[in-house]
């Protein structure tokens, strides 16, 4: 169940170049949020920029709250600029999490570059319920690398300025191709060409796997129906689409089509 | 108490205040962050016979104050709403307007008989002006033989209230709402959006997977209220201005020119209680300007003006 709130600023921290952190406090968010669920921001009280900005819930330390992202665009700038003491207007928790318990034994966590963002949450819930946990982190280069608050990480870069040089899909296949995993299931979030290419290998391996999703959302709620994503089923050239906001962000890899 | 409810035709609205087609699901979905109550009305997303799935992605863009919109009228269609919406809808105090698109005038008839049966279905808003679509839409809201069919056929199924919702897409939005007055609209909704586009000046590809789409918030606002202003001159049935309203000095401000209500739209994805807030709001400064009903602001502009270029080409 969301709640609207007028939380106040903890602290910002540029934690790598131009990846920032920004902590707010809020009890109700902090006991209510499950890991994959995201946050819906208004980075101002004016309309320039006019719409709110998700980021997931990067974790949650007692009645705060983390998110982590890059500066992009004017959103993102405005929100690199908030001091302690600062407010911020949010609506959250929102959208369907990960199926974090269930009938596997490791986690298979894949981020691609700021995907890492929802996956230190989604790691303590599952040591919780006593996963194995393997994390593979992969970015353009070192610089860009989320190394923090993840299990067994490793990492791949596109420069290979840190870990191997190449794609953190081919990062995963050489770890199962050499380690012997009992009943795995990977989480993956990153840019979608990643997605794309992270389920095929999923499915082409019979591996479960459940991916966070995108979207360009205005509302995060299922208002404007503005993020939808193709889902399997569509028949005679009609195409079938599930909302990002909130059927998803977190989508089981083969109910859903990646372009 | 200044009083802040209105009438269209044997239906009352507590208030002033709507939410917009299409900004507010069915009504449920923000039951949570905000209490739909509060509102004078809510205006279903629009509804039509089959449900529709919508554009491809991607649907919207963010504009400086405002957004584009490719949705597609993506919508459960009416059976669906009436099994699972429409209960919920009933319970609700607020006056519930149902929003109708469809691409031929036997839809628009069949949608409405259905719908027109249903208790908790309290008035219709005819949506002629969707630009998002290849059949209906736009094709029946630029063409003024056809909004004065469509409306004088949906008048012979119902008593209920009949609100048709203009485009703007249009020289004159005037003649379009004189047409919908003469074949019997009860009122007519001004504006839809504005017809607008984006490109991806990486990928050099539109931002809409259609190209273009529907502008909406702030930055259409002061078009919104011209053409309200153009409208009011033009016909005696009630308006209800919509476009960009945000804060309750903009909804002054379309009251002012002639709207007998208003409609929030965009502002619902930012804020679901702006509404409620701009409802508090018209109560507040007519309670300071020490009037006796809200409606006295309707239309009371002081336009002691020598030359308007609207008037001339009425």
């Amino acid at each position: 169940m969301p709640f609207q709130q007028i939380v106040p600023v903890s602290a910002t921290e540029e934690i790598a170049d131009g990846l920032f952190v920004v902590r707010f406090r809020s009890e109700r968010i902090a006991q209510n949020v499950q890991p994959g669920q995201f946050v819906n921001i208004r980075v101002t009280d004016g309309f320039m920029p006019f719409l709110r900005r998700p980021f997931s819930v990067s974790r949650v330390e007692a009645e705060h709250v983390e998110i982590v992202f890059n500066i992009v665009g004017v959103g993102t700038q405005l929100l690199s600029l908030l001091r302690p003491g600062d407010v911020l207007d949010v609506v959250g928790p929102l959208g369907t999490p990960f199926r974090y318990s269930g009938d596997f034994s490791t986690a298979l966590i894949v981020a691609g570059g700021l995907g890492a963002a929802p996956f230190p949450l989604l790691t303590s819930w599952l040591q919780r319920e006593e996963k194995q946990i393997v994390s593979f982190v992969g970015a353009r280069s070192a610089y860009q690398l989320y190394r923090m608050h993840l299990k067994n990480p490793h990492y791949a870069t596109d420069d290979g300025t840190a870990g191997m040089k190449g794609t953190v899909v081919e990062l995963l296949d050489r770890f199962l191709k050499s380690t012997q995993v009992q009943k795995p299931k990977i989480f993956g979030c990153g840019p979608t060409k990643m997605l794309k290419v992270l389920s095929e290998y999923a499915q082409k391996n019979t591996i479960a796997c459940e991916l966070s999703l995108e979207g360009d959302m205005a509302c995060g709620i299922g208002l404007c129906q503005g993020c939808p994503v193709e889902r399997v089923g569509g028949s005679n050239g009609k195409k079938k689409y599930a909302l990002v906001c909130t059927e998803g962000p977190s989508f089981q890899c083969q109910d859903i089509l990646l372009s | 108490m200044v009083k802040q409810s209105f009438k269209l035709g044997d239906i009352e609205f507590s208030n002033r205040v709507l939410a917009a087609s299409g900004t507010f699901g069915y009504g449920d979905e923000v039951k949570e962050l905000v209490d739909v109550n509060r509102l004078g009305g809510i205006v279903t997303k629009s509804l039509s016979w089959k449900p529709r799935d919508g554009n491809a992605p991607r649907r919207i863009a963010e504009t400086p104050a405002g957004m584009l919109n490719s949705i597609g009228l993506a919508n459960i269609g009416v059976h669906k709403f009436i099994e699972d919406k429409l209960p919920y809808l009933r319970a609700l105090k607020t006056v519930k307007v149902v929003n109708i698109a469809a691409s031929s005038v036997q839809e628009y008839c069949d949608v409405l008989s259905l719908l027109d049966q249903q208790q908790g279905v309290d008035a219709f808003e005819i949506n002629v002006s969707c630009p998002n679509v290849k059949e209906g839409g736009l094709s029946f809201g630029t063409n003024c033989d056809m909004v004065r069919e469509i409306t004088a056929e949906l008048r012979a199924l119902t008593k209920k209230p009949l609100i048709m919702k203009l485009t703007p897409n249009v020289t004159h939005i005037s003649e379009f709402a004189r047409a919908a007055e003469d074949a019997g609209a009860d009122a007519v909704s001004v504006i839809n959006t504005l017809i607008g586009m984006a490109v991806d000046i990486k990928t050099r590809k539109p931002k809409l997977s259609t190209v273009t789409g529907g502008l909406s918030g702030p930055a259409i606002k002061p078009i919104a209220l011209a053409k309200v202003y153009e409208v009011a001159q033009a016909v005696k049935i009630p308006i209800i201005g919509v476009g960009g309203i945000s804060t309750v000095e903009d909804a002054l401000e379309f009251l002012l020119v002639g709207a007998t209500a208003v409609q929030v739209g965009s502002i619902n994805f930012i804020d679901p209680s702006a509404g409620p807030k701009i409802a508090d709001g018209l109560a507040a400064y007519g309670e300071k300007q020490g009037l006796g009903d809200v409606g006295q602001l309707v239309g009371a502009m002081d336009s002691n003006v020598e030359f308007s270029v609207l008037q001339s080409w009425l």
